[in-house]
């Protein structure tokens, strides 16, 4: 149940980003998901991609900074009482949650987290009969 | 632990300075008679012999400097005639001619004194197998480092650099406890061991003894701990006699000096004042008992900073910081000096790894500005902002406190800061004078 999902240091810089899609659309890696954190000077690229290990790789020759976070997955109707039920059964657990991103297909959301304690937070959801993914689940979407 | 001269190394302050006024007189008199460059250069300066009564007048006395042994090459600058000279050393001339020093019967037995003290220091006695691994010849490394274990009574394996494989075997077969090399080297022949079939604990290795190269605490670890060792770090240079002006205790707490022969100050390098102690600064070498090649207020280019402090060991000699680079590479930054080293020893406190940076000075408004450019490497990178921003904040503050200066940390990418082949340019100044 735990995916992996790249991170990729940028610098605040025009093309920078572009530049990252480029070295992965040359060897045609999918990605699933694509979230950006920034602040004034730098930002965190995040990526859940159809071949982590590779597109690390390629990402490195290209001399970015990459690394292989580990997160999770839960789909559920894209409606907003399904998200906070979600982040509610984590903090009822006092698991926190770093950081989290969603996009939605068809009636459906997917939810990505990355939180305190991805083992915990994926026994906590199982619990609460919440539709956990996997990473071949997200890839074949 | 033993100390080799108890009577000099632990002696009382007053005494020693009194030792030491002594021996600057009787130097600067044999100087003045027997070196025409230095009386020339004390003539022009308005000194004479009679100017200097007590060791607190050496500031009255001109510097020498690499360039002044250089002019004179071969053997202008020596003070006694050839017939007295026994040996002669020479360094390699990397950055010009070679400097050459010449010692007499007593020099030999000066340096043979202060190396002595020196393996002493790390542990070594009469019972010790010591392999010498600094090359042998010209350079000073190999035969300091022999006449020292000789002068204890250890039993001296002179193998010389290189050959690694030879290196092992002798390690192994002779029981060596003690090896003297570069830590470079060391760190290699660690490896090696490694690679071999020699199994790390047949060794009886106990001590290492590793100078002649700058080296980071970060290396000493790792040479302790591949090696299963102490080791210590010794600080020399040929002008002065070579290796043993400056040695570790088992504290690993800075070097103390043989002040007794070696008298050190920590200048200013641009304006050449002495600092108050524990500033950071140029070290300046007068030799005080040394007859051959006698140097007044040498400057060394070496950056470190004095502690009089007494130390746990018993030993009263002053320690110096290990070296933490070259005063040709000093910035002024409004008004304050700077060392890069300042800068990457503050980074190599707060990671394992070597990180790659770049100073960027700048003048904006009339106002110096300091930048320092980290790269996020893959140790360093977090993937969260707020670890991310911590640890720039983080930075920041260590270096402003190391410093004493504003200065801008910016994370950026590994492909922004250039790397070189060779000696890396770690600063980029801007500013147009």
């Amino acid at each position: 149940m735990i995916i992996q999902q790249l991170s990729v240091f940028l610098e605040n810089k025009s093309g920078r980003l572009t530049e990252v899609l480029e070295v992965l659309g040359r060897e045609n890696i999918r990605i699933t998901a694509l979230s950006v954190a920034d602040t004034t000077e730098f930002g965190i690229l995040r990526i859940i991609v159809s071949d982590p290990e590779k597109a690390k790789r390629l990402l490195k020759e290209q001399m970015f900074t990459v690394n292989i976070t580990e997160v999770i997955s839960v789909m559920a109707p894209d409606e907003a009482k399904y998200y906070a039920k979600v982040l509610r059964i984590l903090s009822d657990i006092e698991i926190s949650v770093e950081y989290t991103y969603a996009f939605s297909i068809g009636k459906k959301s997917v939810i990505v987290l990355r939180c305190s304690n991805n083992e915990k937070a994926i026994e906590a959801l199982k619990a609460h009969e919440m539709e956990l993914l996997k990473a071949s689940d997200l890839y074949s979407i | 632990m033993e100390i080799w001269n108890r009577h000099f190394e632990c002696m009382e302050h007053d005494e020693l300075r009194r030792v030491q006024s002594d021996r600057l007189r009787e130097t600067v008199e044999r100087v003045y008679f027997n070196v025409p460059y230095y009386r020339h250069k004390m003539q022009e300066a308005g000194i004479g012999p009679e100017h200097i009564q007590s060791i607190e007048d050496i500031v009255k006395l001109p510097f020498t400097t690499k360039n002044d042994l250089r002019d004179t090459y071969p053997f202008g600058m020596f003070a006694v005639p050839m017939s007295e000279i026994v040996r002669l050393h020479a360094s390699s001339g990397t950055t010009g001619k070679s400097t050459v020093v010449g010692y007499t019967r007593n020099d030999i037995s000066t340096w043979s004194e202060v190396m002595a003290r020196t393996l002493t220091s790390a542990g070594a006695d009469r019972n010790d197998f010591i392999q010498i691994a600094y090359g042998y010849g010209l350079f000073t490394g190999g035969l300091g480092l022999h006449y020292g274990g000789e002068k204890i009574g250890a039993s001296v394996i002179p193998v010389s650099g290189g050959n690694t494989n030879r290196q092992l075997q002798l390690m192994h077969d002779f029981g060596t406890t003690v090896l003297a090399c570069t830590p470079s080297y060391a760190l290699h022949l660690a490896e090696a061991i490694e690679e071999s079939d020699i199994d790390i604990n047949e060794l009886r290795l106990k001590t290492g003894v590793f100078g002649a190269e700058p080296w980071t605490e970060n290396m000493r670890r790792e040479i302790e701990q591949k090696l299963k060792i102490k080791a210590i770090d010794i600080y020399g240079l040929s002008e002065v006699i070579g290796p043993g002006v400056a040695f570790e205790c088992m504290e690993q707490n800075g070097l103390h000096i043989s002040e007794d022969h070696f008298y050190p100050e920590i200048i200013d390098p641009e304006t050449l004042q002495v600092l108050p102690e524990g500033s950071f600064g140029e070290l300046v070498f007068t030799t005080i008992t040394k007859e051959g090649l006698p140097l007044i207020r040498y400057r060394t280019r070496d950056l470190t900073r004095l502690s009089y402090k007494k130390c746990n060991c018993g030993r009263t000699l002053v320690r110096m910081d290990k070296c933490l680079g070259r005063s040709d590479d000093m910035l002024i930054i409004r008004g304050v000096n700077l060392f890069p080293s300042q800068i990457e020893s503050v980074l190599l406190e707060m990671s394992e790894i070597k990180p790659h940076y770049l100073i960027i000075v700048d003048r904006v408004n009339n106002l110096d500005t300091l930048e320092l450019q980290v790269e996020v490497d893959e140790e360093f990178f977090q993937d969260k902002i707020s670890q991310l921003q911590s640890l720039r904040g983080q930075l920041q503050e260590n270096l402003e406190s190391a410093i004493g200066l504003g200065i801008k940390v910016t994370l950026v990418e590994p492909k922004t800061i250039e790397r070189s082949e060779g000696k890396a340019q770690r600063v980029f100044d801007k500013r147009k004078f």
